[in-house]
């Protein structure tokens, strides 16, 4: 459904993202982890659009997208939220997840009805009418989601959706992300919380330093020696593996 | 839109086309005729400043180019003042667009698109002062002759009517663009457009269709402007007081709110008009006045006249909602 080949953005003399390859079927949740400046966002930027690579092209559905706008891979299905979540703040609750409902609804009672049916599913009925700038962090990520979710997306892009939140917050979003991965909606994912990613993702990518080091289901990647290497260090896989044996 | 969006607009229409039965002076009439007329244009800039958030500095280049579209019409090709009144609204609604595909293409936003229009309207200031085509700094005189077919009419309370019956269509226009698709993603462009464009929003698209409406309706206002005192030049129809008074009522009364820009219009110029009574001797008045409004309405009125009215009735629901409330425990 999505592939990335080679993709590669330059950013003056830094190499945020190195000729990085990603490909996804449809269905599923895959997550793509990573330390502190991996480029992992500067990557979800090039697969939506808001920033263009310097090498490589983007697919999505067999079409090439790499030149396309933000808008049109939109429509194409490509929903994405905003790691630093950007909410129209003036506006209501309802209408925030309106502006995202009316790409496929024309008519604003359409529009408004399915913006509700979506705020049900991520639980920000309660809120509807409530300005968005007055919402809580929890709120505000649950917001960002429900205004994806409106373009009734079928690739969505999640920029840690879960930073930020408490440990209760994390237990009550995780189930709305499955509900949404069993509606049929593919699911692309940066995260830091490592409990979410093993419980959610059926297979990770990891970025490092702008290269994909390692693909694979999360329990298999987390073993990985350059995965480990690329957290906490060069040579600290051998050391937690001579420590492991020490205890063992 | 449903009945509840139509009816302040139609009650307060009717009211004021009562006006001119009950006020007959023509000081009078003329001054509300000046007020709808830059109302109108106020409300051009309220769409796309208002709505769409891209503050522009130089509304005179749309309200000069439908002041000069009818006028040299007129005079140069006997096109008849009907006709060009709609062709003056459809010129400043392609300026628009030209002006915009030009800023909007080249991401301009903010302070530098609002420098950018004021450009625009000094320049054509400056041709329409030096062309001989637009009748150079000796500006233009359209003829008298006083028949409906020309727009023109002898009964000041026509123009009136006519210029109200306008506002109040642009009133209607504003409120669908309020419940519309496009007004929606013009807010949402304005809020952030960033998260605009993720969700779809073709914003250069939307912008570009912001502007050229509100360049047609500035225009259209312009039009009626030359048409009413039958004289314009460079300096009164692309000067820069028009854009500053086209920008200063909506912000006044109500930004990106339906009425604020005639109830920006309407305060403004009724004050500086109470001024002028009062302290008619001193030159400008009127104009200090409007800066003190300004003043007041940016320190005390953030959403200007209709959003403070709104904070006061949302203030004095909530003491009551309190107040219900305590009864409610107090009852248990």
């Amino acid at each position: 459904m999505l592939a990335v080949e080679g993709v590669s953005k330059r950013f003056g003399g830094l190499m945020a993202v190195d000729s990085a390859t990603l490909s996804l079927q449809p269905g599923g949740i895959i997550g793509l982890i990573g330390p502190n400046g991996a480029g992992k966002t500067t990557l979800f930027s090039m697969i939506s659009g808001f920033v263009a690579p310097t090498e490589g092209r983007i697919r999505f559905e067999g079409a090439d997208i790499t030149a396309e706008e933000p808008h049109r891979r939109a429509e194409r299905g490509i929903g994405r939220t905003f790691q630093i979540v950007q909410p129209f703040a003036g506006l209501t609750v309802c209408e925030n997840i309106a502006v995202g409902a009316y790409l496929r609804h024309a008519k604003r009672s359409d529009a408004t009805a399915k913006a509700r049916d979506v705020a049900r599913r991520v639980g920000l009925d309660a809120e509807l009418d409530r300005p968005a700038g007055g919402l809580t962090v929890a709120g505000r990520k649950r917001l960002e989601l429900a205004r994806a979710l409106a373009t009734e997306p079928k690739l969505l892009l999640l920029d840690e959706v879960l930073a930020g939140l408490n440990p209760s917050e994390i237990r009550d979003i995780i189930p709305v992300i499955r509900g949404i991965r069993d509606e049929g909606v593919t699911i692309l994912m940066i995260e830091h919380v490592m409990q979410a990613v093993m419980n959610l993702c059926e297979r990770v990518y990891v970025l490092a330093q702008g290269r994909m080091i390692a693909e694979g289901p999360p329990a298999v990647v987390c073993a990985d020696t350059r995965v480990i290497e690329a957290y906490l260090g060069h040579g600290a896989a051998a050391r937690l593996r001579a420590e492991g044996a020490v205890h063992g | 839109m449903t009945a509840r969006d139509l009816i302040p607009i139609a009650v307060l229409t009717i009211l004021a086309a009562l006006l001119p039965l009950a006020v007959t002076s023509s000081p009078v009439l003329n001054f509300l005729v000046f007020m709808l007329i830059v109302a109108l244009g106020a409300q051009g800039w309220n769409i796309l400043g208002g709505f769409g958030g891209q503050f522009s500095f130089g509304h005179a280049a749309f309200f000069g180019t439908g002041a000069y579209v009818t006028a040299i019409l007129q005079l140069r090709y006997g096109v008849n003042a009907w006709a060009g009144l709609v062709l003056a609204t459809a010129a400043g609604a392609a300026v628009g667009w030209v002006i915009g595909f030009l800023s909007f293409r080249s991401g301009l936003r903010g302070s530098y698109f609002a420098l950018v229009t004021l450009a625009f309207a000094e320049v054509l200031r400056i041709l329409a002062n030096a062309a001989s085509f637009t009748g150079g700094a000796a500006g233009l005189l359209i003829k008298l002759d006083v028949r409906a077919a020309n727009l023109q009419f002898a009964d000041r309370a026509v123009f009136y009517w006519l210029v109200l019956a306008l506002v109040a269509a642009v009133l209607l226009l504003t409120r669908w663009i309020q419940r519309s698709r496009f007004g929606a993603q013009l807010v949402a462009v304005r809020e952030n457009e960033d998260a605009a464009k993720a969700l779809g929003v073709n914003s250069l698209t939307v912008k570009l269709r912001a502007i050229a409406l509100s360049g047609g309706v500035t225009a259209l206002s312009g039009c009626l402007y030359a048409q009413y005192f039958l004289y314009i030049d460079a300096n009164i129809a692309y000067g820069s007081w028009i854009s500053v008074e086209l920008l200063l009522a909506p912000i006044i009364g109500g930004v990106g709110t339906v009425f604020g820009p005639v109830v920006g219009a309407l305060t403004l110029h009724g004050l500086g008009e109470v001024a002028k009574q009062f302290a008619g001797r001193i030159p400008g008045i009127d104009l200090i006045v409007f800066g003190g409004v300004l003043v007041l309405a940016v320190a005390f009125a953030r959403g200007g006249i209709l959003g403070l009215l709104e904070r006061l009735r949302d203030r004095g629901r909530g003491v009551m909602a309190r107040g219900s409330k305590e009864v409610s425990h107090a009852g248990r």
